[in-house]
């Protein structure tokens, strides 16, 4: 089957739909109107840049250019973590937390996968490596926002409780057990729940997409088994270590509880 | 027996604090509020960052694991916190320590709901669950704060003769002047940035 390609006069029908939802919104006044249409636009002039890009660097395959791309959408993914966090570590914390977290985790399993399970040759065939290497960090970077949304804000408002059992004697470990363990579950629940979901409720993304493009359902379904693991895994790992290195850094040596190393960016 | 000791001791606006308290002494603080009563609390118990040196005995607190310590310094805050469903969970297992008479609690309030508690009753559940981790020194912070003039004698006579049992030395922030002169050894009052000894003590 050959793949029909879409002309960019069509997009434009499609856009003109995401024009009408933008004029119902305004007349409703549901206030989402010019957010509406910033995200439309972004979609359109981002993805078409990645396209360029994504072209350039499949005619290259050059691992320098590679490892530069993926070094800049862990960067892009490191900075949202951080702004979706309604408390956040002050100074580099804020971000390197997160950043770290989906670096180990997303970068592993995405050469774990290409290295052992797929094994294009070379490993690092940029159709396998960068796809691959955007769902892993896209979903690692949904659990650790959450989980570190849900750590900060729980300590926040759980504060007199959290010293109250360190003046009974308790390590900051114990203190803040509940809160640590809540804080990982937040932010796994969403990859495990569309485990749970995928191919009843939804087609994932990535399968429809290969069989649009002509794969073979049998063998885009293997591939999107694949990915769903990879991603609550990288997601899992990710979410334990973010929450790790983020609960101990709101303790000092002394186990004190240091609340003046968070900042409410809502004010 | 065990001294509490500090030396220098700087947090807030509280400067220059040295002051030992013998085994089973209660030195009683009080001041304004926001004059740094409780912060000198939490600075003893090292919960905050803080200037100068305690010692318990020649032990000092940086010397020890923060949660030892605080294990062997316990402070009682004024606003008590519960977080598991029942009252029996806060408590250390296989706590072996009989229930006080003088806290008015029948034997089953281990299996009472904490929703159900007044704050009076917590705090005073508060006090005991302090002393069942058997301190060395304790820290109160208004202990008998919501409490009504009877249970007050009731609980003040009941934490005196524990202090005098393990011969513990005791912080003791207060604001009410009768019940300063009933508990106290000493008195000192907090004035502008440093402690003084209270008129009509000794």
């Amino acid at each position: 089957m050959e793949v029909i390609d879409l002309a960019w006069w069509k997009l434009g029908l499609a856009a003109l739909l995401i024009l009408v939802l933008a004029g119902v919104s305004l007349y409703a006044r549901l206030g989402v109107t010019r957010n509406l249409l910033v995200a439309a636009a972004r979609t359109g002039i981002q993805l078409a840049l990645i396209g360029l890009v994504l072209e350039a660097l499949f005619a290259s395959a050059q691992l320098y250019w590679i490892a530069l791309l993926s070094v800049v959408m862990l960067l892009v993914a490191g900075r949202e973590v951080m702004a979706r966090q309604k408390r956040r570590l002050h100074g580099f914390w804020a971000f390197g937390v997160g950043t770290g977290a989906m670096f180990v985790s997303s970068f592993a399993v995405t050469i774990l996968a290409l290295t052992v399970i797929i094994g294009p040759n070379p490993w690092y065939t940029p159709q396998y490596a960068i796809p691959l290497l955007g769902m892993m960090l896209g979903n690692t970077m949904t659990g650790v926002a959450l989980s570190l949304d849900r750590l900060n804000d729980s300590v926040w408002s759980q504060r007199a409780v959290i010293e109250n059992r360190l003046m009974l004697g308790q390590s900051w470990r114990e203190a803040i057990e509940g809160i640590r363990m809540e804080a990982m579950r937040s932010g796994m629940m969403p990859s495990i729940n569309a485990m749970a979901a995928a191919g009843i409720v939804s087609l994932p993304g990535m399968m429809t997409g290969q069989i649009l493009a002509g794969s073979p359902p049998a063998v885009a379904v293997k591939y999107q088994i694949l990915v769903m693991l990879l991603i609550t895994v990288g997601t899992g790992f990710g979410t334990v270590m973010a929450v790790s290195w983020g609960s101990r850094r709101l303790f000092d040596d002394r186990e004190r509880l240091r609340l003046d190393r968070l900042i409410n960016t809502s004010q | 027996m065990p001294d509490l000791r500090l030396d220098t001791v700087a947090i807030g606006t509280l400067a220059d604090v040295s002051m030992t308290v013998r085994a089973g002494e209660v030195v009683c603080l009080s001041g304004a509020s926001g004059s740094g009563k409780s912060r000198l609390l939490r600075a003893v118990a090292d919960l905050e960052p803080h200037q100068g040196r305690v010692y318990l005995d020649n032990t000092e607190q940086a010397s020890v694991p923060a949660h030892d310590w605080r294990r062997q310094v316990m402070m009682v805050p004024a606003d008590s916190q519960w977080w598991f469903d029942e009252v029996g969970a806060h408590f250390p297992k296989g706590n072996q320590e009989p229930l006080p008479e003088a806290l008015g609690f029948p034997p089953e309030v281990m299996h009472w709901t904490i929703s159900r508690l007044s704050s009076g009753e917590r705090q005073r559940l508060a006090l005991w669950r302090a002393l069942a981790g058997q301190p060395r020194v304790l820290l109160l912070d208004e202990p008998t704060a919501n409490l009504d003039h009877d249970m007050s004698l009731a609980v003040e006579n009941w934490l005196l003769s524990e202090i005098r049992k393990q011969e513990m030395p005791v912080l003791w922030v207060a604001h009410d002047q009768a019940q300063i002169q009933r508990v106290a050894d000493r008195h000192l009052h907090i004035v502008d940035n440093h402690l003084e000894p209270a008129h009509g003590s000794d």
